[in-house]
Order: C-alpha cells, then sequence, then structure tokens
C-alpha cells in the first residue's frame, strides 16, 4: 500500500490532493478483490495506470500553463522582448565562450592517447627562452640516452618552390625524422606516411601530402600515389596523402607537405646549430614528470662534457596541452568569467523582471488561489514561464554563440593541432540546454517563492501597494545593486585591455609602416647555390623595381622586421673577454644598400652599406643603437670591429632601434651585414628574400607589376607572402584588439541590461508610489524635490553596486595583470572612467522614471485612493 | 468566451464517452463509474483509476460533468465519496458523439464493411 502511495507522488501535487484519496481507496478495494494470486496483476496494472496517466495530467498542466503564457505575453510585447533578449544575451555569451574553452583546453587533441605525447625544446631559460631549437648532435644524444619514451622525433621547417605546371607557388612543410609519425599515431588517408626506412641518407626522396595540398594540386585524385613533384628543382614521390582532421602539431604555418629529414656529418659538428623541435612519444606509464627529470639529467650531464656550447641548456618536454601560452590561459578563464557575469547579470535582471510582474500581478493571483488554484500550481506556473522565457532566449543564444565563434577563436593565438575553428558539437549544444535550463530555474525561483508567499488574502484588500516597501522591493535593491556591481567589473576589465591596446599601438616600430609593399622570393637551392646567381636575381629585381612610377624606395632584407622574430647570431666582440658563460647574440640580417631609407630607419651615424662592399673589400656591418648600449656605452661604435656572421667585420654605420619581436618584445641588438659579404657557413636561410617597396600611393596597386618583373628575371621563381607592412604590424596586435572589442561588447551588453534593470525597479516603484507622490506634490513639495527623490535612490544604488563591483574589478585587474602590457592593474583612470560610465548609465535610466513622477497630477493620483 | 458548441468538443476521448454514457443513468462515484463501464460493455473496457480521475478532472473543466451535492438515497450512500453527475452541456456533447458515430455506422455499411442496411 506504501508503494500505491509513493507512486502517487508522481501526480502534481494538485491533483493528489484532488483525487488522492478516492485513488488510493479504489487501489485498496481491488488488492482485496483480487486476493493472492490476482494481486501481481493488479499491481502491474496500476503501475502502469499510474506512470501514463501521470505523465499525461503534468502535460495537460504544461500545455494550459503556455496557453495562458502565450496570451499573458501578448499581452506585455514588450516584456516578453526584454526577457527573451536578456535570456538570449546571457546564454549566447556563455555557450560561444564555454565552446571555446572546450575547444582549447577540454576536447581531448585529435591523437591518439593525446596525453602521452610530448613536444621537446632546449631550454634557454637564462635567456628568457624555454622552447628554443635544438641542434642535430643535441638531439642525437637525447635520443640516444633517454629510455621513457616508446617513439622520439624531430622534425624542422621546410619551405619549398613547386614548380611545373602552372604558376611556382611557394608551399610550407615539414622535414620530419622517421620517428614523428609514429609517434603521432595517425594514419594516413592513402599510402604511407614518412617512416623510419626514409631516415638514411641513401633512400629516395619522398614526399607526403596534406589534404589540402591534394585537394588544390590533385582536385583529390587518388592516382596520386608515385606521381613526381618537383620541390626547388628536385623531384620528389608522392607516397602519401594525409587526412583532412590530421593537424601537425608544428605551429603556423600549417604545414602543406612533409618530407624526409636527412642529416650530413656537417650538420652533428655544431651544437650552437640549432633548428630541430623534438616531438615524443611516451611508454605507456611513463609519465611527463618522468621524462622530463630524466631529460633534464640528460642535458645537465651535456653541458657539463661541452661547457662552451651547453653550458646553460637545459632541456624542456611539455604536454601539447601546454604548448598554449600563459596569457592564452589567462584570457580563456577571463573570457569564460566575463560571460559568466553577463550571465549572472542578465539572470538578475530577468529575476528582477519576472518580480516586478509577479508582484503586479498579486491580486490576479490571490484571486487565482481564492478560486481554488493551489500554491503549487501558481509557483508551478511561474516556474513554467521562466523556463519557457529561458527556452526562447536560449534558441537566440545559441544563434548568436555560432555566429560570434569565428570572431571569439581569434582571442587566442593558439598553436595547438586542432582545427580553426571550433564546431558546435552534441555536448556543446547539452552545455547549452542544460545551462539553459539552470538559467531559467535561477531567475524564476525567486519570483516563484515570492508568489507562494504573496498570495494570502491581503493581496485582495483593495488599495494594496503591490511589494512596495518591505523585503521584495529590497531584495529588488540588492539584484539592481549586483548588477551595477558585474558592470563595473566587466567595464573596467574591459577599459584595462583598451588602455593595454592603446599603449601597445603607439610603441613607435622602428621604421615607418605605411605606404610599405612586402613580399618574399624565396631563392631555391641548389640552383642558387651560387652567390653571382643569387646577387644577379637580387640587383635585377630591385633595378626594375626602382623603374616602376611611384616607387619611392626598394630593399631586399633576410627578413622584415615582425615577420621573423627569430634570426639571431652569437656575437665576438674583438678583443673583448669571451665570457663562457653567457651566449652574446644579436639579430643578423644581410641587406641591399638602400633598405633604411626604404623603410625610413634612421641612420645616426657614419653610413649605409653600399654597393662597394664586395666580398674582395674588408667586410663592414651596421648596426643598432641597442647594439652599441650593449657592448660599448657610451664609446663611438664606429671603426671597431666584431666577429660575426662567420667573418670579422668592421662597424661603419649605427641605425635606430627597430621592433624585430613585434611591438611587445623589445628587441636584442642587431646587426646589418651587406648582402654581397656573404661567407660560407651563414647558410642559405639568412640570404635576402623578403622585399619591401616604397610607393607614393596605394601599395597592394604595385603587386602586380612586381610579380612580372620577379616573372621576368626567373619564370619558375615563386613570389609568396605579398602583404602590406601596415597589415604586418596590425597582425601584431591583432588577438589583442579582438579580446577589447569581445571585452567591450560584453561590458556593453551588461551595462544595457544593468540600466533596463534600473528603469524598470524604478518605474515599478514610482508607478506604486503615484498616490503618494501625489499626496507630497499636493502637501507643497517641489518637482525638483520630486525628481532628485528618485534620483537619490538610484544614486544609491548606483554608489553600494559600485563599490563593490570596484573592489572585485581589483581582483580582475591583478588576474589580468600578465597580458596587461604597460598599465597597471589598478590603473586610476580606467576605474575612474568605468565607475563614472556606470553612474551616468544609473542616472540616465532613472531620468524617465523621474519625469515621469513629476507629471504626476495630484489631484488624479489622490482620487485613486 | 461565448458557450462552446458541443460539436467543438468531438471527437470525444473513448474514456470520457463511455463516463458521460454512465452518467446519463445515474450520478455516480468514481469507483462506481468504472464497474459500470466494465458491466456495461461486457468486461471489455476497464478504465484504470488514474485514467479515470484524469479524464474527470478534464471532463470537469470542460463542464460535461459536475460534482453533484446532493447525495443519493441514503443506503446506497458511501458518504465519504464524491459523486459525479451529467450536465446539460454534458449531454448535448453524448448526444452528438452519438450521432457522430452513427453517422459513421452508417457509412462503413454503405461501402459493405459491416453488414446490414445503409
Amino acid at each position: 500500500m506504501w508503494f500505491y502511495a509513493m507512486l502517487l507522488h508522481l501526480y502534481p501535487a494538485s491533483f493528489r490532493g484532488e483525487y488522492g484519496e478516492e485513488l488510493r481507496r479504489d487501489f485498496a478495494r481491488r488488492m482485496s478483490q483480487a486476493g493472492a494470486p490476482g494481486v501481481l496483476v493488479v499491481f502491474t496494472s496500476a503501475l502502469w495506470d499510474t506512470l501514463t496517466n501521470a505523465l499525461l495530467v503534468h502535460l495537460d498542466i504544461l500545455r494550459q500553463d503556455v496557453r495562458y503564457l502565450a496570451r499573458s505575453l501578448r499581452k506585455a510585447p514588450g516584456f516578453a522582448f526584454t526577457a527573451i533578449a536578456a535570456a538570449a544575451l546571457g546564454t549566447g555569451a556563455t555557450t560561444a565562450a564555454f565552446t571555446i574553452v572546450d575547444h582549447i583546453l577540454i576536447r581531448p587533441l585529435p591523437f591518439p592517447e593525446p596525453d602521452r605525447l610530448v613536444k621537446l625544446y632546449e631550454d634557454h631559460s637564462n635567456r628568457g627562452i624555454a622552447d628554443f631549437d635544438i641542434s642535430p648532435a643535441t638531439f642525437r644524444d637525447w635520443k640516444n640516452a633517454s629510455t621513457s619514451f616508446e617513439h622520439l622525433g624531430a622534425y624542422h621547417g621546410l619551405s619549398a618552390n613547386l614548380s611545373g605546371e602552372g604558376e611556382p607557388q611557394r608551399l610550407d612543410g615539414k622535414n620530419v625524422s622517421g620517428d614523428i609519425f609514429p609517434a603521432l599515431g595517425v594514419a594516413p588517408l592513402l599510402g604511407r606516411t614518412i617512416g623510419p626506412e626514409d631516415d638514411a641518407a641513401n633512400r629516395p626522396d619522398v614526399v607526403v601530402l596534406s589534404y589540402g595540398l591534394w585537394q588544390d594540386l590533385y582536385a583529390g585524385n587518388p592516382a596520386v600515389l608515385g606521381q613526381k613533384l618537383l620541390l626547388d628543382g628536385k623531384p620528389y614521390t608522392v607516397v602519401g596523402v594525409m587526412g583532412p582532421n590530421f593537424y601537425f602539431p608544428g605551429g603556423s604555418p600549417r604545414p602543406q607537405l612533409w618530407t624526409a629529414a636527412r642529416f650530413t656529418t656537417e650538420d652533428y659538428s655544431d651544437r650552437m646549430n640549432t633548428f630541430l623541435y623534438g616531438i615524443g612519444r611516451l611508454k605507456p606509464g611513463v609519465s611527463v614528470e618522468g621524462a622530463r627529470a630524466e631529460l633534464r639529467g640528460i642535458a645537465a650531464r651535456l653541458s657539463r662534457e661541452f661547457p662552451k656550447e651547453l653550458a646553460h641548456t637545459g632541456a624542456t618536454v611539455r604536454t601539447f596541452r601546454e604548448e598554449l601560452s600563459p596569457q592564452g590561459r589567462v584570457m580563456l578563464k577571463a573570457l569564460l568569467w566575463a560571460s559568466l557575469c553577463v550571465l549572472v547579470i542578465a539572470c538578475t535582471n530577468l529575476a528582477n523582471l519576472l518580480l516586478a510582474r509577479a508582484l503586479g500581478r498579486r491580486k490576479e493571483l490571490a484571486v487565482r488561489a481564492a478560486l481554488g488554484a493551489g500554491r503549487e500550481r501558481l509557483v508551478r506556473q511561474t516556474l513554467t514561464e521562466s523556463v519557457f522565457l529561458a527556452f526562447a532566449g536560449g534558441a537566440f543564444g545559441l544563434l548568436l554563440a555560432r555566429i560570434s565563434l569565428p570572431l571569439l577563436v581569434r582571442l587566442v593565438p593558439t598553436s595547438l593541432p586542432i582545427p580553426q575553428t571550433p564546431s558546435m558539437d552534441p555536448r556543446v549544444l547539452a552545455f547549452a540546454l542544460a545551462l539553459t535550463f539552470v538559467t531559467g530555474l535561477a531567475f524564476g525561483v525567486v519570483p516563484a517563492l515570492r508568489v507562494c508567499r504573496g498570495t494570502d488574502a491581503n493581496g485582495m484588500r483593495e488599495g494594496s501597494r503591490g511589494g512596495v516597501g518591505g523585503r521584495s522591493e529590497s531584495l529588488r535593491r540588492v539584484l539592481v545593486g549586483a548588477e551595477i556591481g558585474g558592470c563595473v567589473v566587466l567595464l573596467v576589465s574591459a577599459g584595462l585591455l583598451v588602455r593595454a591596446l592603446a599603449q601597445i599601438q603607439a610603441v613607435d616600430p622602428g621604421f615607418r609602416a605605411d605606404h610599405l609593399l612586402t613580399l618574399r622570393t624565396a631563392l631555391p637551392l641548389p640552383k642558387y647555390d651560387d652567390l653571382t646567381a643569387q646577387n644577379q636575381f637580387i640587383s635585377s629585381v630591385l633595378n626594375a623595381a626602382r623603374q616602376l612610377p611611384g616607387v619611392t624606395g626598394v630593399a631586399y632584407i633576410s627578413f622584415l622586421p615582425m615577420i621573423n622574430h627569430g634570426g639571431v647570431w652569437p656575437v665576438h666582440i674583438a678583443g673583448g673577454v669571451e665570457e663562457p658563460t653567457s651566449r652574446r647574440n644579436a639579430h643578423l640580417r644581410y641587406v641591399t644598400p638602400g633598405y633604411f631609407q626604404t623603410m625610413q630607419i634612421p641612420l645616426k651615424l657614419g653610413r649605409d652599406v653600399s654597393e662597394g662592399d664586395t666580398p674582395q673589400t674588408p667586410f663592414v656591418a651596421v648596426v643598432s643603437e641597442a647594439f652599441v648600449r650593449f657592448y660599448w656605452p657610451g664609446q663611438d661604435p664606429v671603426s671597431r670591429h666584431i666577429d660575426f656572421g662567420g667573418h670579422d667585420r668592421m662597424v661603419v654605420g649605427v641605425v635606430g632601434d627597430v621592433r624585430m619581436r613585434g611591438l611587445v618584445q623589445s628587441s636584442e641588438p642587431a646587426v646589418y651585414l651587406p648582402y654581397r659579404q656573404h661567407k660560407d657557413g651563414v647558410g642559405p636561410w639568412y640570404a635576402p628574400k623578403d622585399l619591401a617597396v616604397r610607393t607614393t600611393g596605394d601599395p597592394l596597386a604595385i603587386a602586380p607589376a612586381l610579380r612580372r618583373i620577379v616573372h621576368e628575371v626567373d619564370p619558375v621563381q615563386s613570389v609568396s607572402d605579398v602583404q602590406t607592412m601596415d597589415s604586418v604590424v596590425t597582425h601584431e596586435t591583432e588577438a589583442r584588439s579582438v579580446q577589447v572589442r569581445v571585452l567591450g561588447v560584453f561590458a556593453v551588453i551588461a551595462l544595457l541590461l544593468a540600466a533596463v534593470g534600473i528603469h524598470g525597479l524604478l518605474s515599478f516603484a514610482i508607478s506604486a508610489r503615484t498616490q503618494e507622490i501625489g499626496v507630497r506634490m499636493a502637501l507643497g513639495a517641489s518637482r525638483g524635490s520630486v525628481v532628485s527623490m528618485v534620483l537619490a535612490e538610484s544614486a544609491l544604488l548606483a554608489v553600494v553596486g559600485g563599490v563593490a563591483g570596484i573592489a572585485l574589478a581589483f581582483g580582475a585587474g591583478r588576474y589580468l595583470a600578465s597580458i596587461l602590457v604597460g598599465i597597471q592593474p589598478s590603473d586610476p583612470v580606467t576605474f575612474f572612467g568605468a565607475s563614472g560610465v556606470v553612474m551616468l548609465t544609473a542616472v540616465a535610466a532613472s531620468l524617465v522614471p523621474a519625469l515621469r513622477a513629476v507629471r504626476i497630477d495630484p489631484a488624479v493620483a489622490l482620487r485613486g485612493e | 468566451m461565448g458557450a462552446p458548441q458541443p460539436e467543438s468538443l468531438l471527437p470525444l476521448q473513448a474514456a470520457a464517452f463511455h463516463i458521460l454514457l454512465a452518467l446519463a443513468e445515474a450520478d455516480l462515484h468514481g469507483y462506481a463509474i468504472i464497474q459500470d463501464v466494465a458491466a456495461r460493455t461486457g468486461g471489455e473496457v476497464k478504465l484504470g483509476a488514474g485514467t479515470l480521475y484524469r479524464t474527470i478532472q478534464r471532463m470537469l473543466e470542460q463542464g460535461l460533468i459536475e460534482e453533484r451535492r446532493e447525495r443519493p438515497a441514503p443506503e446506497d450512500d458511501d458518504e465519504r465519496r464524491r459523486y459525479y453527475g451529467i450536465t446539460a452541456f454534458g449531454l448535448a456533447v453524448a448526444r452528438a458523439e452519438a450521432r457522430r458515430l452513427a453517422q459513421l455506422v452508417k457509412l462503413a455499411k454503405a461501402s459493405g464493411l459491416v453488414p446490414g442496411r445503409a
């Protein structure tokens, strides 16, 4: 019997209250009539009967409530719109933020057992770089001595000119050792990957294509295997194609092809010749910490064996996930917090709206309660209303999130091996669904409880003042105060980021970026092994480009600033005491004469490099001001000698500093060498390949003419990376501007929601106090005093909420400290600005209600009594 | 809203029609309705208690039946129970439903699905 009584709880309380007694009695009678053998039959049929009917009764009520809701929303479209918009903004922001956090931080990386995969670097922490390239010799020693890895491979970047049919193309790829693909454990779509058998130098040259390149070059034709590809003039046989969802963990640019990395004895001879990155798969049961400890031990032994080269070289072992920068992590979490803040503000606002509505409906509810509607039914109806509104908002929110994803994802520059844009998979949808449901309950529960308490006989009393004064009013004040606090936090965070962005954008890069076109013509080897051929190509292009109309400067350089952040070379000062404990470096750049004038880098002292600086004349160098400050502070550098780029050179000039590594990082000293004074051993990597052209008009307009010139000089030479220098500099701050925009949008949404909240609160309070205000005015209160009474109320809310918000914003600022370059987390300008904006908004939102209060006609107001 | 037309509730759910038929003869309490329906249909239709009260609730809202204040003859009265009776509107709806069903049977006869003359 007790079991049946339990079963009855499946019915809504109202139904149970009405018919529970009879149901129980019927059940008892049937049980007694059935006798022992029939008990089970009665029991089963009662179970079935209860389950189906309870569900149907619930659906009946839901249908009634929804019908009632639709009717009442149609009567109050403003309320419906505001509520749905608030819910949409809250759930949309949170869903989008979750999608990105999930995409970057949570979802497993697309490899089998990704937790066993690590990346390896040389650790040069004493110079502030924990992820330095590895030399082949050091890598070989690591691999031979370590026992933690099932597979341990190395790779390095590869850029090759593809010639043959069509226009020559520049392709980016990776040279991988045979262990890389087995370590990753990803099978190819077609054919095979590069394997250990390809490591030997006498093996045929083979290439594995990415899915994208396979589509581009062969239109996805499966007969590609065995075809020949001409890379830098050398034939490679296509042996495999990777699938569309394979992402190589090698950062950007995403590789289009892979060839076998093969090392010569010469590669192993110099431990400072670092150009490799390592990828390892840990043996089962070996932890990342274990592998890290082992490699550090090996690195420590090597630095004792080779004190000159490896004195301060350790080993870095990182999981793939740790490749995300700490700043990126901070930004992601800040995004999540900001979206939660928006969600809480939206919920608060909705709770407030519903509360006002419930209070306004007190009479109606009290009448319905008196007519027999149970409280449970009224609470349930209120919750149905809020959940329904939440779902309507959630649907729009999902749409918003979907639309904003491509923008949001640029927030965190990531080199993780994952797709560029996250997809909204069923997990995200489930998250959004759960979030919406919780949101609906969260903002519905307070008004619902209020309804529960409010349906006493007092509600029907004539002239009862729905909810003004007393606890409901103070609850609403707290809600609005919380909204204002949340607003301040968001505004301050966004403000700090805006200030940091402005600070960075104001940084002088050291050159004029406007009216500059850049492009790359990477000369392939062995075709351009011969320096004469190389110089011939360069001067032909430069001479032809100078003839173009509107061109005021043309020059070649190894790498333009910010395009390649690295390219440093050890410095030895002639006569100086060599310190074995630290490596001294400077950026190495070969330039053609006129480079400084083209870039408008000021020449501070001495002369530019010239066409007269040839292999036959004394080797010279132009150094940056930072170089002078670092090596010869307070002295005249001209005519001093340095050993740099494999040769003794005399300093002939000094130029201004340039931000080689981007706007945020200041650069190491730089040395510019004449392009003809090229010495063996420097390697083709530093050969001039970036062309800079200064024009009087639109720089991009000249691109076709430059392509034509290159084609005329060498018909199979590729042209790549055509872009303006302006866009290169803008790209530097792109992630930051996105951060600012996103947080800014969040802050504006929060501000709007808070304004709606304040406006709603005061409008409601004033309409409920019409009579009181009427009496005051009849007794001689001036209009001014009525306005100030209303404004004082909102100002009080703004101050209390604002102070709480400022306290929280201090915490938020501290959290963001690592991405606030050049701005204090407690920046007073931002704090004052944000608080001021919130105050103004609060006052503006209360103006309309205040004016309405002033227009109250005492005679009319009193007659209503 | 004006008084609803009886036709607006058609077709009736089978359970509702059976309940109307039972109440058309006498006011009954819930358990008696179940027994009456079972007897009337020769045991064919056995209303579950949940189905019964759910349907009763709906029919009360629709005004097809009502709770009766006056109790039946004392010897039949089970005083802890609630008695239900049919309303004038309920009678009209039951008639309309019967007409609808008769019409359907006529159509079925005409097409030879059921023996007899249309």
